[in-house]
């Protein structure tokens, strides 16, 4: 019941990769947050929706992970510089870990995340796949 | 009448050969890539299903159609592989495109023909004005039980089809379905693979469903097979498809563009929107399209669809069917069967 509603809360963030921007400063936070750590009290935190376009800031290569990602072994990890400015952890799909570098752009893309076993709630959301 | 504002394609890059699958059953791998028509055929990824490949599909179709998805007042989803036995695929996509949730969203199941079941529902919808716009999506990621020769076809991918009346790139000129009590094919609740009749899902299926289908739209239209520049059909391999083709009159250049199978496996609901979209993809101001889908269980769904203006402004706006056919790497069968959960692995209950 926890891993329901804790997928349902982040629906919009996952699915859309909705955070939020002060629209005071103009930074943006991935995830979002409701208070601006530059302008604290004169913020003015808004939601906002990022494109999906990116660059790899850096990354590794997962051999050996815990049960319910072994299919998925071995594969990337990385840390993606968003086009817009913020910072987000996320696997890199559909790509030979040896042809992937830090810098190579990259894009979103819809996939599951985890299972809650065979009989369980199944949660989607973002990764990022190599552009071209 | 309704038309289409925008269509988008996935299929997974994965392949695997009709070598590979035959190795591994000690089948003549020559004699059944000749019967079938068939080289290769997609395997989605583990963290592939046909609410992801409906997704893509469905934003892909958007960057094309160029509309606010908040006027989408309807989503449907044909599969037979819907991730969840209960709890609708559809809203999956509807957020994800954001155009939840101010509209209707279903899944719909017919075999391989629930994708253009749904785009007859939203013609009607659109048609009738209850809706400004139709999101309809035809996704698959098939079972094919080791060692059935279904195995050697059973792919995945899947399109999608914005229905409307405002800023079409093509408008359906009319449709026509057939439709009968025939079971060639079918699933159990809760069996993991389908069933089919062998040489029974021929003659009295497909050929008699998708010629009916066929026959039923050139009447209503009074047209002809020449009066088409493109025809698609639905595709459980290549020889079928091509067999059906020249029994109604159409010739290779008419039917090749929409022939995908051979290279990307029959991906169930999502063959005929696929065969469909490649045709879109080339497609110029005036072409004329006939589409007929078939459906196990049993039924065709035909349209008779006229391309406008408006095509040649959007085709490059998101990736062709052939990007997606070129961009790809091979599995091995030990891949693809632990891509396609058919092991049971160490920490399973």
């Amino acid at each position: 019941m926890k891993d329901i509603v804790r997928g349902w809360r982040h629906i919009q963030q996952r699915y859309n990769l909705i955070g939020s921007k002060c629209s005071q400063c103009g930074n943006v936070f991935f995830p979002s947050r409701v208070l601006c750590p530059e302008c604290r009290r004169k913020g003015k935190i808004e939601d906002f929706k990022f494109s999906g376009e990116g660059k790899i800031h850096t990354f590794s290569v997962i051999h050996t992970p815990t049960d319910e990602f072994k299919t998925l072994a071995p594969y990337v990890v990385a840390i993606i510089k968003l086009e817009e400015g913020a910072q987000i952890t996320s696997q890199i799909v559909d790509c030979d870990p040896d042809m992937v570098e830090i810098g190579d752009d990259v894009e979103m893309v819809f996939r599951k995340i985890k299972e809650e076993g065979e009989d369980g709630v199944i949660s989607y959301g973002y990764k990022f796949k190599l552009k071209n | 009448m309704a038309g289409i504002v925008g269509y988008g394609v996935h299929v997974p890059s994965y392949r695997i050969k009709v070598e590979e699958i035959a190795k591994v059953w000690g089948d003549d791998a020559k004699a059944i890539s000749r019967g079938l028509v068939m080289q290769e055929k997609s395997v989605p990824g583990p963290d592939e299903d046909t609410a992801t490949i409906s997704v893509e599909a469905a934003r892909n179709a958007l960057k094309r159609a160029m509309i606010d998805p908040q006027k989408i007042g309807a989503v449907y989803v044909g599969s037979e592989s819907h991730p969840y036995a209960v709890k609708p695929t559809a809203t999956i996509v509807a957020e994800a495109v954001e155009a939840a949730p101010e509209m209707t969203a279903a899944d719909l199941e017919f075999a391989c023909k629930a994708g253009t079941a749904a785009m007859q529902v939203c013609m009607g919808l659109v048609d009738s004005g209850i809706i400004e716009y139709g999101l309809a999506i035809g996704s698959d990621t098939a079972q094919g039980a080791p060692g059935d020769a279904l195995e050697y076809t059973a792919s995945a991918g899947g399109a999608a089809y914005v229905i409307g009346k405002q800023n079409t790139i093509a408008d359906f000129e009319g449709t026509y379905s057939f439709t009968s009590d025939t079971p060639d094919f079918y699933r159990r609740e809760g069996q993991p693979y389908p069933k089919h009749g062998g040489r029974f899902t021929g003659e009295p299926a497909f050929f008699k469903h998708v010629l009916s289908g066929a026959k039923g739209i050139f009447d209503k239209m009074g047209t002809e097979a020449s009066d088409y520049d493109h025809v698609v059909f639905h595709q459980p391999n290549g020889k079928f498809y091509i067999r059906v083709a020249k029994k109604l009159g159409f010739t290779e250049e008419q039917y090749k563009t929409g022939l995908l199978t051979p290279m990307i496996g029959n991906t169930y609901s999502g063959a005929t929107p696929l065969g469909l979209a490649a045709v879109l993809d080339i497609a110029k101001p005036d072409d004329r399209i006939m589409a007929v889908s078939y459906g196990s269980g049993a039924g065709s769904d035909a349209f008779s669809i006229t391309v406008n203006d408006r095509i040649e402004d959007v085709q490059d706006n998101a990736p062709k069917v052939s990007d997606m056919i070129t961009k790809k790497s091979y599995v091995d069968y030990a891949v693809y069967a632990k891509y396609k959960g058919k092991l049971r692995m160490a920490w399973m209950p």
